[in-house]
């Protein structure tokens, strides 16, 4: 609970955060802190300096940029919960946030350092995977963007290079006859994911068009259900059919097992809560 | 000014405000200039022997002013000591070093000591500190642990068995021959961890001109802990003032006498420097007592009817790595003696192994040992029920003591004070609606929904007392209480207790009492706690004892003031004593009401002492010294109804009715209070709290992220009520509330649970009842069809 001595910046601007990665190699961003100040008080972080973030004007805040929804990466959940254009446009942003751990949590915690920590549990990361985000990120060579779908690698690793800074996720605004829901089994002590769907779907002609599966909690890191979309695009989503298509919700898991929730049960876990998300979601379609 | 009478009224807690506006003065609030900082490094292994410690690199970093190993420490500190010696056990206490000198027992055995300037150099300088260890095997389960070929701990506790403790009255063999049917099962009361709000800390201060020791800490008992402090330290007690005021609850888990406090004090004696220690939350984990970890092996002896004629059991209890101060007595007599319930059994055996193994060492916890009982007794009524085909109600009803059999001597030995079982059992069916949930749960289940209902009727020992059968027991203590009612000569009055209150609100309680007594009003009355300086000896605050014995030494300390006062104001009014009138705090002439004086009066002329009557000392303060005649025995029946959902194993909570007999209650308030949050620690056993070992004896539940503390929003609403059978051992007809609800809320639960999941055909899970493990054997159960 007494973290290791350490050196603090204070950035004002992007560039300048950039500027103080590269001259610390050892140095971490912090953001709302709250996930990488507890590592660093259990001493299982020992960065040599933290560069803060959270006061550079442009990271934070939400913009419609007219077909998509450009959130600044120190945006706090508690900043998500009270817009509107997010709840919306992006009810599932709401929804998902409205979870994340407790109120001081959501206070503190932002956007941007749920994305980039990757933790594995965590319930973003299922979000920005449903909703079909990109990452914009900014480094000592520049700008470039990075799908959801290619940003989180591993279990608290991402495709951010330890120099680049996450500045913006942009989402796209849902087109036509759209439904999301997000559906999580908390851990009772810490909160955090043990299993967490998020479910995006458009339909058409009754028909699904577009289905897209986040799931958080049950891996080693959130992942597309690539076969449940599979299942269940081109399909009228009937009770049945969302059943059978949830059936494959565990494929492709490497999944995480631990005292409270097995390997399996979160297997099962994930194939109940994603069934009962694409529920929600269909339903939310049809209005 | 009219004061009305303060005994059932709910008196909002006086000692609130101080500390939800965090103005409460906790140990680490202390603040003595030149504090040194205290940082343990703690065993990483469960077992290993320490083949070197280098602590060089530690004592040149920056701040640190002292480095202790366990060597350094044995010439100033005698070992840690156990107080619980149950007779006639063969027992063995092993030895418990403050800091392990050369072997490690268990994940959290300190190894060194740090005390720098501030505790960030501490820290730092602990984590520089190199230790050599051997790796030696660890044994964690207490069962294994009695194994021929199992790791032993000690050279001279063969098969770790620190006891052997039985009890038995009637002829159990007989029963078990002749019963109609015999039902067996093994259960396991897992283990848990106190948790308390405020971990444990302490501030040593050591004075090297007057010799005296002044110790803050987190205590639920500091007079004993003094009597400790100067047993292995050596300094007088005289020497030693103990000051634990504001304690962030314990649980139980501040009564033991523990090593941190002990290093504490030599350091500071060692340096004549303010030494502090203050957990963090990972070692309060590791370092501070769990609780009850028990598995029993339970047969009951039933007749067709339903009637039970005998409970047979044979526990393991852990005990962890070595003896904590109460330890013995909590899974033995405190277990053992509650073994017939409410019910009437008239032959009961109880075997009891104390194993110690590889882990934290356990002591009470909340109920200590009674929760345990209340556990075998509730889940085996459910399971006679099931195989009788009768309903769960019935088969208690059927067994149950009838009230006019009170006072009531079962086959353990004890005598029940006062109960009415039945009335607090028809209450809680009333107000839960039975019959109709009966019919819901017929009409549920046809759609494939699972609701279920558990009950759980127990009686519990509270009031602990009396010192002779603590002394019968082993009790290396005394079970009175003391207290001293100071009058000053404003009128204003400070009561000093022995018991020691961290939660459970006797500054206002004991405020109520005193005021009824002395008809002074309730901001008149201070309650001075937890100081060994201030009050002549407590012996503390556990077993749901402090209103009980404490409460009721208060009682008579002010009936002695007010006699007192009587005989000056009859003086005064130059009347006999016997004419004289005590109402509401005026003192007055039988049939003449308007020759009074007031209390306030009477106090400022016992000060003044210029006209006392002959034989009366001036002044006004009077201690009594309680020791009850008897335990008390609180009762009463708990309800739960929950709705298990069958894709996933989650509970839900849809009605938690508690229906306690306390007997009299002082505030209202302040007992349902208790019961509630008795209730949230003993529904968290059984569905959320578990500490998990490995094999190796690493704590995997070491943090509130992987053990699960209820909050609200995990608990039901409480639907609570009560009957009142006052009990004739004290002035009050009290019984005592801080241990109810967690002593009845755990097999309310299971058995909700497992009522719930009868279509399965499962008739008994182990807790916890976690969504993974409820869905695992709904699984197993559809194998076999
Ligand atoms: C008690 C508790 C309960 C919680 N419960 C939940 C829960 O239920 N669900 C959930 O999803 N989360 C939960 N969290 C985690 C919380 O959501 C975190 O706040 C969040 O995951 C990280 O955001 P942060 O702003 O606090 O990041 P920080 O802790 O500041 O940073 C996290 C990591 O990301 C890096 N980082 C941060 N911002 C950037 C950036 N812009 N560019 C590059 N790198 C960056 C940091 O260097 C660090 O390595 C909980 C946390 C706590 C303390």
């Amino acid at each position: 609970m007494y973290p290791a001595a350490f050196e603090y910046y204070r950035a004002t601007s992007v560039p300048e955060v950039v500027q103080l990665l590269q001259q610390h190699p050892d140095g971490k961003i912090l953001a709302g802190g709250h996930s990488l100040l507890p590592m660093m008080k259990l001493r299982l972080a020992e960065p040599a300096a933290l560069i803060d973030i959270g006061r550079v004007p442009d990271l934070n805040g939400i913009q419609d940029a007219g077909d998509s929804i450009v959130v600044g990466a120190t945006t706090t959940y508690w900043n998500l919960l009270q817009s509107d254009v997010i709840r919306q446009s992006l009810p599932l942003i709401t929804e998902a946030a409205n979870v994340v751990g407790d109120i001081q949590v959501r206070n503190r915690g932002t956007l941007g350092g749920a994305m980039a920590h990757a933790d594995p549990a965590a319930d973003m990361p299922a979000v920005a995977l449903a909703l079909d985000a990109s990452m914009k990120v900014v480094g000592p060579n520049g700008e470039r963007t990075i799908p959801a779908s290619e940003f989180f690698v591993d279990m608290f690793t991402t495709a951010l290079s330890p120099d680049e800074v996450l500045t913006q996720i942009i989402f796209p605004k849902p087109q036509g006859t759209s439904g999301q829901a997000y559906e999580k089994f908390a851990h009772p002590a810490s909160g955090y994911a043990v299993v967490g769907v998020a479910a995006f779907v458009t339909l058409d002609g009754g028909k699904v068009q577009t289905v897209r599966v986040g799931i958080t909690g049950a891996g080693t890191v959130a992942k597309r259900a690539s076969a449940v979309e599979q299942a269940l695009a081109g399909q009228e989503p009937t009770e049945q059919a969302i059943e059978s298509a949830a059936a494959h919700a565990a494929e492709g898991l490497e999944l995480n097992g631990d005292i409270f929730a097995s390997e399996e049960y979160r297997a099962h876990l994930a194939r109940v809560f994603t069934q009962r998300a694409l529920s929600r979601a269909v339903a939310a379609a049809r209005g | 000014m009219a004061v009305t009478k303060m005994f059932g009224a709910s008196v909002k807690r006086r000692e609130d405000p101080r500390m939800i506006t965090g103005r409460a003065n906790y140990t680490d609030d202390v603040r003595l200039p030149g504090t040194l900082s205290l940082v343990i490094l703690r065993s990483p292994y469960a077992h290993a022997r320490i083949k070197s410690i280098n602590v060089e690199k530690a004592r040149q970093m920056p701040g640190v002013v002292a480095v202790y190993t366990g060597k350094d420490l044995v010439d100033s500190l005698a070992p840690v000591p156990c107080a619980w010696l149950p007779p006639n056990s063969d027992l063995k206490v092993p030895e418990y070093r403050a800091l392990a000198v050369d072997t490690v027992r268990y994940v959290g055995d300190g190894v060194a000591a740090v005390v720098a300037e501030n505790r960030y150099q501490a820290q730092d300088a602990a984590a520089a500190i190199e230790v050599e260890y051997e790796m030696l095997p660890a044994v964690v389960d207490q069962e294994k642990a009695t194994q021929d070929g199992a790791p032993q701990l000690y050279a001279d506790v063969p098969n770790n068995t620190a006891f052997v403790w039985r009890l038995a009255g009637g002829d159990i063999d007989a029963a078990l021959r002749d019963a109609d049917v015999v039902v067996s099962q093994r259960l396991i009361n897992h283990r848990l961890i106190p948790t308390a709000m405020e971990p444990r800390a302490a501030v040593a201060h050591y004075n090297p001109g007057s010799g005296e020791l002044t110790l803050w800490c987190t205590s639920q008992n500091p007079h004993i802990h003094r009597l400790l402090m100067s047993a292995v330290t050596g300094i007088p007690e005289t020497k030693i003032r103990v000051i634990a005021t504001d304690v962030g609850g314990g649980f139980g888990s501040k009564i033991p006498f523990y090593a941190g406090e002990m290093i504490a004090v030599a350091i500071s004696k060692d340096l004549g420097r303010p030494v502090k220690w203050v957990e963090d939350r990972r070692e309060n984990f590791v370092a501070t007592t769990h609780g009850r970890d028990h598995i029993d092996y339970v047969d009951v002896a039933a007749k067709q009817d339903g009637t039970i004629t005998g409970i047979r059991v044979k526990a393991y209890a852990n005990m962890g790595a070595y003896l904590s101060t109460a330890a013995p007595g909590v899974p033995t007599w405190l277990f053992g003696l509650m073994l017939s319930g409410p019910y009437k059994i008239p032959n009961i055996s109880v075997e009891v192994h104390g194993v110690l193994t590889n882990t934290t060492p356990t002591d009470a916890y909340r109920g200590a040992g009674r929760p345990e009982a209340t556990y075998v007794l509730e889940r085996m009524m459910d399971l006679v029920a099931d195989r009788l085909g009768m309903d769960p109600v019935e088969v208690r009803r059927k067994n149950f003591i009838p009230k006019e059999e009170f006072p009531y001597t079962v086959a353990t030995t004890l005598q029940y004070d006062s109960g009415d079982y039945e009335a607090a059992l028809n209450r809680a069916l009333e107000i839960v609606g039975y019959e109709q949930f009966r019919k819901e749960q017929e009409a549920a289940r046809a759609q494939g929904r699972l609701l279920g209902i558990g009950f759980s009727t127990y009686v519990e020992v509270c009031g602990l007392a009396p010192s002779q059968a603590a002394g019968a027991m082993g009790f290396q203590g005394g079970l009175w209480e003391s207290a001293t009612v100071r009058v000053h000569p404003s009128g204003k009055v400070s009561v000093f207790t022995g018991s020691n209150p961290h939660g459970q609100g006797e500054e206002t309680t004991f405020a109520q009492l005193v005021a009824d007594e002395l008809g002074v009003p309730l901001d008149d009355v201070e309650i001075v706690h937890g100081d060994t300086g201030r009050i002549p000896f407590g012996m503390g605050t556990y077993g749901s004892r402090s209103t009980a014995v404490g409460g009721s030494a208060l009682i008579y300390a002010a009936r002695k003031v007010r006699d007192k006062g009587a005989k000056i104001a009859a003086h005064l009014l130059e009347v006999s004593p016997d004419d004289i009138v005590f109402d509401q705090g005026r003192y007055y002439v039988k049939g003449a009401p308007d020759r009074v004086k007031t209390f306030q009066e009477v106090a400022g002329a016992a000060y003044l002492a210029w006209n006392m009557p002959e034989g009366v000392t001036p002044g006004l303060e009077e201690t009594h010294f309680f020791d009850p005649i008897n335990n008390t025995y609180p009762f009463g029946t708990h309800v739960c109804v929950v709705e298990v959902d069958p894709a996933t194993g989650k509970v839900q909570f849809l009605r938690y009715v508690a229906v306690d007999d306390v007997g009299n209650v002082i505030n209202p308030m302040i007992v349902d209070g208790q019961v509630h949050g008795g209730i949230a620690q003993g529904l968290a056993q059984a569905v959320y709290e578990t500490a998990v070992y490995d094999e190796n004896g690493q704590l995997l539940s070491g943090s509130l992220m992987d053990y699960a503390l209820p909050t609200a929003s995990m608990v039901p609403t409480y639907e609570v009520d009560r009957t009142v059978t006052p009990t004739p051992v004290n002035p009050m007809g009290l019984k005592g509330a801080g241990e109810t609800g967690t002593i009845a809320s755990t097999p309310a639960v299971v058995n909700a649970i497992i009522d719930a999941l009868k279509p399965y055909g499962i008739t008994h899970l182990d807790m916890p009842l976690t969504p993974q493990r409820i869905w695992q054997a709904i699984q197993e159960s559809q194998k076999g069809s």
